[in-house]
């Protein structure tokens, strides 16, 4: 079946996203409700008849808007998905801004997904890490939000530039744009640099501290959208670039230990489940590396289990945080009795990211750690293997344990204040939470759309897998009442690769303040005494010439043009850059949007 | 459900035993599951091979991670405030 009738999905949230602020009253929330409906019903009818659409050229490049086959569909299909989730877990914010920027970083993933070239990739890259900047921008209740906004900016325009460079010497050396699997065995300075950009949004070591640093400081349903979109995207973007590039075999692996080690020590909540996101994604990068048509559909479910048991941890945590303003470990504690409900979800969330049988890790981790098998890296299996039960640690129990058991580290006020969240939010991890479950219990439901059909199903319920993983997970358990005193929640931060850029900030600050500011002054001290007095007196007169004797004769037209210029400035230049830069890109956007669409 | 926890929590003995029990019957399984399908020597011929890896794993990561933060990678929470 095929279709003529070719919408773009991300065009449908950039449209809601752009007509929401004038949806009042009454009709506003099923209005947010049905924008990510819309697209999520396109997506699937895009699903059926898989093909290239939206071929457009612009200048001498070919663009590919819509690239529909087995690996975009199911990325695209589950983005759609938490699109729904996540609009509906913020379905209490009044902030409308909030929705735009997750409905644009939605789109902007959406487009990357269908994208077939890299320019149009470059495109909707760039939009997703403004959009989801805002995200961060628009968090108030923590202070160090907009530098940790401007930190995760500036990590990502400088990934956006490697990837840049990348395919721009790539096309000057092969004349091609086009988004396509790399040569491994011809690899050019531009493979690498494309890698590097691609890597850099999978968070992979080293270029990885953005994520746990941005992703804690997020607004909270802002968060729940970020923990879902970057990662994934570069995921898919790997896979469809760089699979079976064998260095990111090592990489994913060192990945999913770092990010393991670095969660064990963690005592803020969201960075926690930030990190586990780098040490989850390291099975899907070390997927990618391996590269087979097993160890691909393995990425690819298990991007998709992740995006929901991540998304409902994430939204759980939202929960807590929502609820009692507090987010670290040694601040709360013992709060069974006042969120049971978040309590189940969040236990849900564990044992699905653990690899609980009958939930959805189980049977999509798995797949990746028998691909590595089947190449013979037994290294990676066993390592990997290793991981998935300090997963268990983390997210099954330390997390459960702290939040919600053991001693109470609450003050008074915040344990009074603590209480189940607004029934949506309880409602989106409903749904997260049955579809882990669905997943894990009802396979073909997962594994028909995994991107390589001709290979056979993977069966993961055998007697020696469900024997494998409950001797790992019981055992972990037994590790873990033995040792938890000693991953106990501790006051402390744990330092990263960002303290190079942080702390080198400083030092450039220290250079800009102290020498080159001295510089400035004299420079400026000497310019004053010599050069202005003169230049003063010339321009004075050139001025009165211009005002009275040139303008005068036109009509005083640029006293006209200065009075409107003020008038706009202060409507939309109020100093506040956040403000400006959403102006600009929003006017990008929409120029783009009108060049390629009509 | 805030019932049931409070029950369990009353009875911690009896929980940590009905755990040992579990682990009991996981490793007594283990034992007796097919293992020609294993992918290696070791899986085939240990008895009970992943609980000993388990229990291994969950150490040395524990281990490693107290190592490491008292390494100087734990900071207070005030390091990056001037």
């Amino acid at each position: 079946m095929t279709t003529s009738f070719f919408f773009h999905p991300a065009l449908i949230l950039i449209i809601g996203a752009l007509i929401l602020p004038f949806i009042r009253g009454p009709f506003r929330k099923p209005f947010l409700m049905l924008v990510p409906v819309l697209t999520f019903v396109n997506v699937v009818y895009l699903g059926f008849s898989p093909g290239i659409y939206g071929e457009i050229s612009f200048l001498d490049w070919p663009l590919v808007f819509g690239r529909i086959d087995s690996l975009s569909n199911i990325f695209a299909f589950i983005m759609a998905l938490m699109a729904i989730i996540g609009t509906m877990y913020g379905l209490h914010v009044k902030d409308g801004w909030q929705h735009m920027a997750a409905w644009f970083y939605v789109a902007g993933s959406l487009g990357a997904i269908y994208s077939g070239d890299y320019l149009s990739l470059f495109l909707f890259w760039e939009m997703m890490a403004f959009a989801s900047t805002f995200l961060v921008w628009f968090n108030k209740a923590d202070a160090d939000a907009p530098a940790a906004g401007f930190r995760y900016l500036l990590v990502h325009t400088f990934g956006g530039l490697l990837l840049l460079m990348g395919f721009v010497l790539r096309y000057q050396a092969t004349g091609s744009i086009a988004f396509e699997l790399l040569d491994y065995n011809n690899a050019r300075i531009y493979t690498w640099l494309i890698m590097s950009g691609l890597m850099l949004n999978a968070a992979v070591v080293p270029l990885h501290s953005w994520l746990p640093d941005a992703y804690s400081k997020a607004s909270i349903t802002g968060s729940v959208f970020m923990c879902a979109f970057t990662t994934k995207t570069a995921i898919y973007a790997l896979a469809r670039a760089c699979a079976g590039f064998d260095i990111l075999i090592v990489l994913g692996v060192v990945m999913a230990i770092y990010g393991i080690i670095y969660a064990m020590i963690e005592n803020d909540i969201r960075r926690l489940l930030g990190w586990e996101i780098v040490s989850q994604v390291g099975y899907m990068v070390a997927g990618v590396g391996i590269g087979t048509a097993l160890a691909i559909n393995g990425t690819a479910a298990h991007a998709f289990a992740h995006i929901l048991y991540k998304g409902l941890l994430f939204m759980g945590a939202g929960a807590i945080i929502h609820m009692t303003g507090k987010n670290k470990f040694t601040e709360l504690g013992g709060l069974y009795k006042k969120m049971p409900a978040t309590m189940f979800f969040i236990i849900i969330g564990g044992i699905s990211v653990s690899a609980f049988p009958l939930f959805s890790g189980f049977v999509s981790k798995s797949i990746i750690i028998a691909a590595s098998y089947q190449e013979h890296l037994l290294w990676a299996g066993f390592l990997l293997t290793m991981v998935s039960a300090g997963t268990f640690l983390v997210a099954g129990l330390r997390l459960p344990y702290l939040l919600f058991f053991g001693e109470t580290r609450c003050d008074q006020a915040t344990f009074n204040k603590a209480a189940d969240p607004p029934w949506n939010m309880q409602f989106a991890m409903v749904t997260a939470a049955l579809l882990c479950f669905i997943i894990g219990t009802f396979t073909p439901f997962l594994y028909s759309m995994l991107p390589y059909q001709d290979i056979p199903f993977y069966h993961p319920y055998g007697g020696y897998h469900l024997s494998e993983t409950l001797q790992i997970l019981a055992l972990t358990g037994l590790g873990f009442m033995l040792l938890k005193h000693k991953i106990k929640a501790r006051p402390t931060i744990s330092l990263d690769l960002d303290w190079f850029y942080r702390r080198g900030g400083m030092v450039f600050l220290w250079i800009a303040k102290n020498p080159i500011q001295w510089f400035d002054t004299a420079w400026g001290k000497a310019y004053r005494v010599v050069g202005l007095y003169s230049l003063m007196t010339t321009a004075r007169f050139w001025s009165w010439f211009d005002w009275h004797g040139i303008d005068g004769l036109l009509d005083g037209s640029a006293r006209g043009v200065r009075s409107f210029g003020k008038r706009v400035a202060l409507v939309f230049q109020r100093g506040q850059i956040q403000q400006t830069i959403c102006y600009a890109v929003s006017f990008v956007a929409l120029l783009l949007i009108a060049f390629i669409w009509l | 459900m805030i019932q049931f926890i409070e029950y369990l929590k009353s009875r911690q003995q009896g929980v940590s035993y009905f755990f040992y029990f579990i682990i009991f019957i996981v490793i007594i399984g283990s034992l007796m599951v097919d293992t020609s399908h294993a992918h290696t020597w070791a899986e085939k011929h240990i008895p009970g091979f992943w609980s000993i890896f388990g229990i291994v794993s969950c150490f040395i990561l524990i281990f490693f991670a107290r190592w490491f933060a008292k390494a100087g990678i734990s900071k207070e929470e005030s390091y990056y405030d001037n």
